[in-house]
């Protein structure tokens, strides 16, 4: 009795030691190496980001002769940390933006300035052919996100080019990739002031609209929402065809299941890169465990095999009862 | 003899209704497949169905326990550890060659022994190391949050779930197991119907 209590204990410290980093979504990984990395426009840039760097800004008011501290606005801030770590950490400032920047006040037409799309760089440039950035822009403009354009959706919405980096071919950690890039569709669809500019649907309260799912939190910390809101592309490793609401994936069997849609979404990238290891859909593994994907083939061939004998077994045992039954009557 | 008394019979039969939905969706969940029917009930409906009836099963198995305790039918489960193995050895033997001779039952039911050992040991064992295993791993595959990230750097997700489903199979073939000794009795049905009844027909001689 005492072996079964330790049995039961020990299960029972496995099933419910929750960790702080379960609920919490995040979980280590090794930052990106920062301090490696000094940028040959440093102390240019630093022109830039004396005043957008941070929240607060200060200027020297020629005509009174003052200090004038002022806010910057939120939208202006481009954090040192963050553009540091981007892809675009080695650009300097004004190899995008406009040299008057470098005046102060800056000059009011700078407003009008026209900005770069991804296409307009990265297009046709065969250093950047396995981005596949042109099916990503075919992809693109057949997504609802397209028919905003005119409303002001760019690329930028989703990739700011100052802190954007490349998430999922650079992953250690699943669930921390998941949450950055499920934080970058939250950024307008939890935000109604920031989804206000681009259109005029009432508020969304996204909680409510996927309160269908079981266990909801453990869904949006495991998969990401392109998962069920991008139509599959299987030449590209993120599908940037945004479906309307209505052709979302709502089937539970789309992920639960031995072909599961994650496979050639989620996961994809990681299965191309690493063999599979005695489980069914075994690379799902590694970061979660989704029910009806992931199975045991040891397992499933073991528990077959005892079924099968058990049931043999019987059926022999039968067979006897009824020999001695029929033996007993002959007298 | 009277040996079933009501809320053995009552609690046996909502038990086993329990356990077959759960043993259905519980396949139905694992073998789901979007590109053919091998699932049974469709994946969403069978996840419902599995909460909802293992709730329910908790609940029961809580008042099995309480009652056994509170009306001292825990006394038939007593196992005689001097012969933890060569008693039901013996019912085994029985079971395999005995019966085929002629011989009588090793150890005929009673007032004082409604089990025989294979039973006593086995129903100790799925009813207080089984079924436990099974709510354990239950709960932590319902509330994924409480569950453990890793271990030993395994997913604790995924061995919660192997040990919910090695359980699951281990029940699944007690089921199979026990309902064909159940037509062991004086006549194939006999066992059956004292479930029903309450009273025991007495082996045949």
């Amino acid at each position: 009795m005492k072996l079964l209590f330790a049995a039961v204990l020990f299960t029972a410290l496995f099933s419910f030691g929750a960790e702080a980093r379960a609920l919490s979504g995040r979980a280590d990984s090794d930052p990106v190496d920062t301090l490696a990395f000094v940028s040959p426009f440093m102390e240019d840039n630093e022109s830039c980001f004396k005043c957008h760097g941070q929240g607060k800004y200060e200027y020297e008011n020629e005509l009174l002769g003052t200090t004038v501290k002022a806010l910057m606005c939120p939208d202006q801030i481009i954090r040192r940390e963050d553009f540091y770590i981007s892809n675009h950490r080695s650009f300097s400032c004004t190899d995008c933006h406009s040299a008057d920047y470098d005046v102060f006040p800056h000059p009011g037409e700078l407003r009008m300035e026209l900005k770069f799309n991804c296409l307009d760089c990265h297009g046709g440039d065969e250093t950047y052919s396995i981005f596949s950035f042109e099916m990503i822009e075919e992809d693109y403009m057949r997504s609802v996100h397209f028919k905003l354009e005119d409303e002001g959706f760019s690329c930028w919405k989703c990739h700011d080019p100052h802190t954007y980096r490349i998430n999922m071919r650079d992953s250690r950690n699943l669930k921390e990739t998941i949450l950055y890039d499920n934080n970058i569709c939250l950024y307008c669809h939890s935000d109604y002031t920031r989804f206000q500019l681009l259109s005029d649907r009432e508020e969304v309260n996204f909680l409510k609209t996927h309160d269908w799912l079981p266990n909801q939190a453990s869904h949006f910390r495991s998969v990401r929402c392109i998962e069920c809101h991008t139509q599959i592309n299987d030449s590209i490793l993120v599908s940037h065809l945004v479906l309307p609401k209505d052709r979302a994936v709502k089937l539970c069997n789309e992920c639960h299941s031995k072909n599961s849609l994650l496979m050639t979404t989620l996961y994809k990238f990681q299965s191309r890169e690493k063999r599979r290891d005695g489980f069914l859909n075994g690379i799902i593994m590694n970061e979660s465990y989704v029910i009806g994907a992931n199975r045991n083939a040891f397992l499933g061939t073991v528990s077959q095999a005892i079924f099968g004998l058990v049931i043999l077994a019987i059926v022999i045992h039968v067979i006897f009862r009824i020999k001695t039954r029929i033996k007993l009557k002959k007298g | 003899m009277y040996l079933y008394p009501l809320w053995i019979r009552l609690w046996h039969a909502l038990n086993a209704v329990l356990i077959i939905i759960l043993i259905i969706t519980g396949i139905s969940m694992q073998y789901t497949d979007k590109d053919s029917l091998v699932f049974i009930i469709d994946f969403a409906a069978a996840v419902k169905w599995h909460n909802v009836t293992a709730i329910i099963l908790v609940i029961s198995y809580i008042f099995f326990v309480i009652m056994n305790i509170v009306s001292g039918n825990a006394r038939y489960y007593r196992i005689n550890r001097e012969n933890l193995f060569s008693e039901p050895g013996e019912q085994i033997r029985y079971y395999v060659s005995g019966m085929f001779r002629g011989e009588k039952q090793p150890f005929p039911v009673s007032m004082e022994r409604k089990f025989n050992p294979l039973q006593k040991l086995t129903y100790v064992l799925i009813m207080y190391a089984a079924l436990p295993l099974v709510i354990i791993s239950g709960f932590g595959l319902m509330f994924p949050e409480i569950t453990i990230a890793k271990l030993f750097g395994v997913s604790g997700f995924i061995l919660t779930d192997i040990l919910h489903i090695t359980m699951g199979f281990l029940m699944t073939v007690f089921l199979v197991i026990h309902i064909y000794t159940c037509t062991l009795g004086a006549k194939p049905f006999s066992l059956f119907r004292g479930m029903i009844t309450g009273y025991h027909e007495p082996d045949e001689e």
